[in-house]
């Protein structure tokens, strides 16, 4: 029983203690920004892990709960409407909510293909609205607003960061206890029906296509409500928010995470918005090795982080983890080898095509030299052909191992 | 008059580009249902290697040697990639393509840099065929008009008229009846893909000095080629070609009308009031409204035959 709550009693402990260990305004930031995206990335999910549907366009809803917290927020502004700050999210929501009840019911018919083909479709169809509808959009510069409003629950002023932090970590742990809830209710349950075989799901007498609108309307209320929260975070909300880049970063994250757990868009969340606001400032390849990331697990991982994690869980719990710890290490090392030897070629090739000076002496790990000269590349080359030798036989021999743990733990039961 | 016999012809070459690109994709979709999502960066890949090599040898050459290369980038990729991810499903394939293109978009930028390349129309075909109406109908538009109609004509007779083309279209709707009379179905269907790539390499080669070469114009023209698959039907050539020409008209028609609602309310002496509601919508001129008409007639279609113009099965 406290064992299976731990994770709901651990998790706003943590949040309240994590900004007064990591006080600076860039971590506040990024845990803010991790936090929406969980949200986002879990509202993701429940349609393409729950439900089988792979859109393009999730973003639609996140953007549109966006504009629509911002209007509220200028309204309250001027006094047309009153609605205290903490409950902004939930306009937010509300307008996702609608507007994935406008758009779901053609594009949720069909499942699969046709599903992810209209949802680019509407995806391209609301950017292309943005420039033709200025006094909602507000153009190319978006639209801006003030959060710090006169009417507020708490009494809380939301001018500091921190405060903020503490209201999306709020809004974090309403949204995840109830989409939690969501997979099991039998709504929840028969979207992962019509998932895995939408020929017999009516048989037992469900109709599809309402079960997927349903999953679909609400998936879009939880992103309006972390289209809120991103509203209230910037105090500004523009186009980038609405559009295909957006919807391709929340897939990313969650399939990286991993579709068939309901902690793996958490971990994609964390992990991505990370490496996303970390790798911005080192390089110029940021999203060059998210998108490797992203097609390493595709190929071979394709339940994710999270499905990584799960499968070593009995051996894990058979105590026969240190069998394989040795070879995973080796496996580690090798990949670096190969990682680091690729890192200078993408390095080099990113400093020679869109630096200002590309020739002047480039810098990497603390080492100068000139990237049109041929060393760094006969290095990274040689780097690359090691690490990829060196990793073979070890791939073959964590396969075997596997062979072996699993005949171990099957004798043992 | 000179409006509509121009635009009329400028809407047939950019049909006829668009064709190119749909003929591929939607074969790829009809015969392993898989949508792909890369199809848009092998036309990319296409520019981008068309400029190279017509740097280096000239533009005739790299007319020959750049689809080529895209088509063998294409079949590797197939036969290295998809065939891997293959056994998790179509929406796997799906996300493979997605993660390619967007791995495609960074390659490029790592090679060619931000900027769009000066890639120019060959200096031998830089010149006005003929007037019309006073102004001037270049040569390349003509070229571009030819080489589709010829790949066109090339795709259509390979596929009707020869045994490649006989196995092709069997593989299309009957991929295991064609593998049970010994036919190497994986082959076939790599060399579709390869096939398919470089027709979209091919116009890319062609349509990138037409449009910009630049690393957004895979993003750019990628959501249209699918709207024309939707709308002509998933795995119908027929159906993306009248999709192409339908909505290259559409496109280009649209910038030649500055009405806007308002104009048609006048029309009808109905006077808006200063403060309507929704005040953008009254406002919004049809010459605006090009980039967003595919996606509405790609709606509307869905809605009211979602099999699309030519297509005989919903997928």
């Amino acid at each position: 029983m406290v064992k299976r709550y731990s994770v709901w009693i651990a998790a706003p402990v943590l949040l309240i203690v994590l900004p007064q260990i990591f006080d600076s305004g860039f971590a506040i930031t990024m845990m803010s920004e991790m936090c929406i995206a969980i949200i986002f990335a879990l509202s993701y999910n429940m349609l393409l892990g729950q439900g089988g549907m792979l859109s393009f366009g999730h973003a639609v809803f996140y953007g549109f709960g966006g504009f629509i917290s911002i209007h509220a927020i200028n309204l309250v502004t001027d006094d047309i409407i009153v609605i205290p700050l903490e409950l902004i999210p939930l306009v937010g929501g509300i307008a996702g909510f609608f507007f994935a009840i406008l758009l779901g019911y053609i594009s949720t018919k069909k499942a699969g293909t046709t599903f992810a083909l209209i949802s680019l479709g509407l995806v391209e169809l609301v950017v292309a609205c943005v420039l033709l509808f200025p006094s909602f959009f507000g153009g190319e510069e978006g639209v801006s607003g003030d959060r710090m409003l006169d009417y507020s629950i708490t009494g809380i002023g939301f001018g500091k960061g921190v405060e903020v932090f503490y209201l999306i970590a709020f809004w974090l742990m309403v949204a995840t206890a109830l989409m939690y809830l969501q997979t099991q209710t039998p709504l929840g349950r028969m979207a992962n029906a019509v998932r895995d075989n939408p020929e017999r799901t009516p048989f037992v007498g469900y109709n599809i296509h309402l079960v997927r609108f349903f999953q679909f309307a609400l998936s879009g209320f939880f992103a309006g409500i972390a289209g809120g929260l991103l509203a209230i975070n910037y105090e500004i909300v523009n186009s980038e928010m609405i559009g295909a880049l957006a919807s391709g970063h929340v897939l990313l994250m969650t399939y990286i995470g991993g579709v068939g757990h309901f902690f793996g868009p958490i971990l994609g969340a964390v992990l991505y918005t990370f490496l996303h606001l970390t790798l911005v400032n080192i390089t110029m390849a940021g999203q060059l090795y998210l998108g490797v990331l992203f097609i390493i697990i595709i190929l071979w991982a394709p339940n994710g982080m999270a499905g990584i994690l799960m499968v070593h869980q009995p051996v894990w719990r058979a105590g026969l983890f240190k069998e394989l710890l040795p070879t995973y290490l080796m496996a580690l090392g090798a990949g670096l080898v190969t990682f680091f030897g690729a890192l200078i070629l993408v390095e080099v090739n990113y400093h020679l095509s869109l630096s200002i000076e590309p020739d002047k002496p480039m810098q990497l790990f603390g080492v100068e030299f000139l990237a049109n000269s041929w060393p760094p590349w006969l290095f990274s080359i040689a780097l690359m052909a090691a690490g990829y030798f060196m990793l073979r036989p070890i791939i073959r021999k964590i396969g075997l191992k596997w062979d072996e743990l699993t005949q171990v733990m099957q004798g043992g039961k | 008059m000179e409006f509509y016999v121009i635009s009329l012809l400028n809407s047939l070459v950019f049909g006829m580009l668009l064709f190119m690109l749909s003929s591929g994709l939607t074969l790829i979709f009809g015969m392993m249902g898989v949508l792909n999502f890369a199809h848009a960066s092998f036309y990319m890949l296409g520019a981008y290697l068309g400029y190279q090599v017509s740097v280096f040898i000239g533009f005739w050459p790299a007319l020959v040697i750049a689809p080529i290369l895209v088509g063998i980038i294409g079949a590797g990729i197939e036969r290295y990639g998809l065939r891997t991810v293959h056994k998790y499903g179509h929406v796997a394939e799906l996300l493979f393509t997605f993660g390619l293109a967007f791995m495609i978009e960074e390659l490029i930028l790592l090679i060619w840099g931000r900027v769009a390349l000066n890639y120019q129309v060959p200096a031998s075909l830089d010149f006005t065929i003929f007037k019309l109406f006073e102004s001037d109908f270049p040569a390349y538009r003509v070229f571009m008009l030819v080489v589709s109609v010829t790949m066109f004509v090339a795709l259509y007779l390979m596929l009707t008229r020869t045994r490649t083309g006989i196995i092709i279209q069997a593989a299309l709707t009957h991929a295991e009846g064609v593998g049970m009379l010994g036919h190497n179905v994986p082959r076939v269907f790599m060399i579709v893909f390869g096939g398919g790539s470089a027709l979209a390499g091919l116009a890319g080669v062609i349509g990138g000095n037409y449009l910009v070469t630049s690393p957004s114009m895979a993003i750019l023209l990628g959501p249209i080629v699918f709207v024309v698959i939707v709308v002509g039907g998933m795995g119908s050539l027929t159906g993306a070609l009248i999709a192409s020409l339908l909505i290259a008209a559409l496109q280009t028609f649209a910038v030649g009308y500055d009405y806007s609602l308002v104009d048609l309310l006048t029309l009808f002496n109905i006077e808006l009031g200063s403060e309507p509601l929704f005040p953008d919508l009254w406002r919004i001129k049809i010459e605006n409204t090009g980039p967003l008409l595919p996606y509405l007639l790609m709606v509307v279609m869905l809605i009211f035959r979602p099999k699309g113009i030519m297509g005989e099965r919903e997928s």
